[in-house]
């Protein structure tokens, strides 16, 4: 958590970045760029789904579809976020030569959307007359 | 010879495919935006729905004008420089205003 507020800090501060170690081959740098878009398309798309839970399953009793849709939108920032910082950080290590970064971050994204594409399911089937 | 040639052509064509990279994410933005005016619309306009609207198109506009920045920069030079740190917080800020606002419209 720490060394997120830190790395908040050094995303207004780009001069901090380019002190430290060597600037790597643009296109590994352009690697990391579309990987950071690649994520950003991804929140885009859990938000995206927070509007359409929100709009296109009317029927649906308030807790269920709210919390559905809060659900996505959470997801969402959540990988926003996480997009800017893993990028940083990924840039850090080219610059100093270090290995990439591991992250956990996949893993618990694709048992969030499953949870919910399961809880979609049962909502449609179970609530739909409710 | 394999070094010559990069120097005049990158044979990966990195920044075109990280030029297009920018222009499926605009795109992804842009359909973010239409569920979010659509959202916002929803039953007649109000006050509140009306200043949403505005902010998501607000948002989406500023959206489309960083990446085509940076699709500008990634034109000009053979080896563009790396993405600025302000420039990727400033989509991610974006982002991430477009989700106050659908929790907002949600709520």
């Amino acid at each position: 958590m720490i060394e997120f507020v830190q790395n908040v800090r050094l995303w207004f501060a780009p001069e901090q970045v380019r002190e430290e170690g060597s600037t790597p081959d643009y296109r590994f740098s352009l690697a990391n760029e579309r990987t950071f878009l690649a994520w950003m398309r991804t929140a885009l798309a859990l938000i995206g789904g927070g509007f359409a839970v929100d709009q296109f399953l009317p029927d649906l009793r308030w807790g269920w579809r709210v919390g559905l849709a809060l659900a996505l939108l959470g997801a969402g920032v959540l990988c926003s976020l996480r997009a800017v910082n893993h990028w940083m950080r990924c840039e850090r290590a080219m610059r100093r030569g270090e290995d990439l970064p591991a992250s956990r971050f996949p893993a618990l994204l694709g048992v969030v959307v499953a949870v919910v594409a399961v809880a979609m399911v049962v909502v449609v089937l179970v609530g739909w007359e409710g | 010879m394999s070094g010559e040639a990069l120097s005049v052509r990158d044979p990966g064509l990195q920044p075109e495919r990280t030029r297009l990279a920018w222009r499926r994410t605009t795109l992804a933005s842009t359909v973010t935006a239409v569920l979010a005016v659509k959202a916002a619309l929803h039953g007649g306009p109000s006050a509140f729905g009306i200043v949403a609207c505005a902010l998501c198109c607000g948002l989406w506009l500023a959206f489309l004008l960083l990446a085509h920045e940076r699709i500008r920069a990634l034109a000009a030079t053979a080896s563009p420089a790396p993405l600025a740190p302000r420039h990727a917080a400033s989509v991610v800020l974006c982002t991430l205003a477009t989700a106050a606002c659908a929790l907002a419209l949600v709520i």
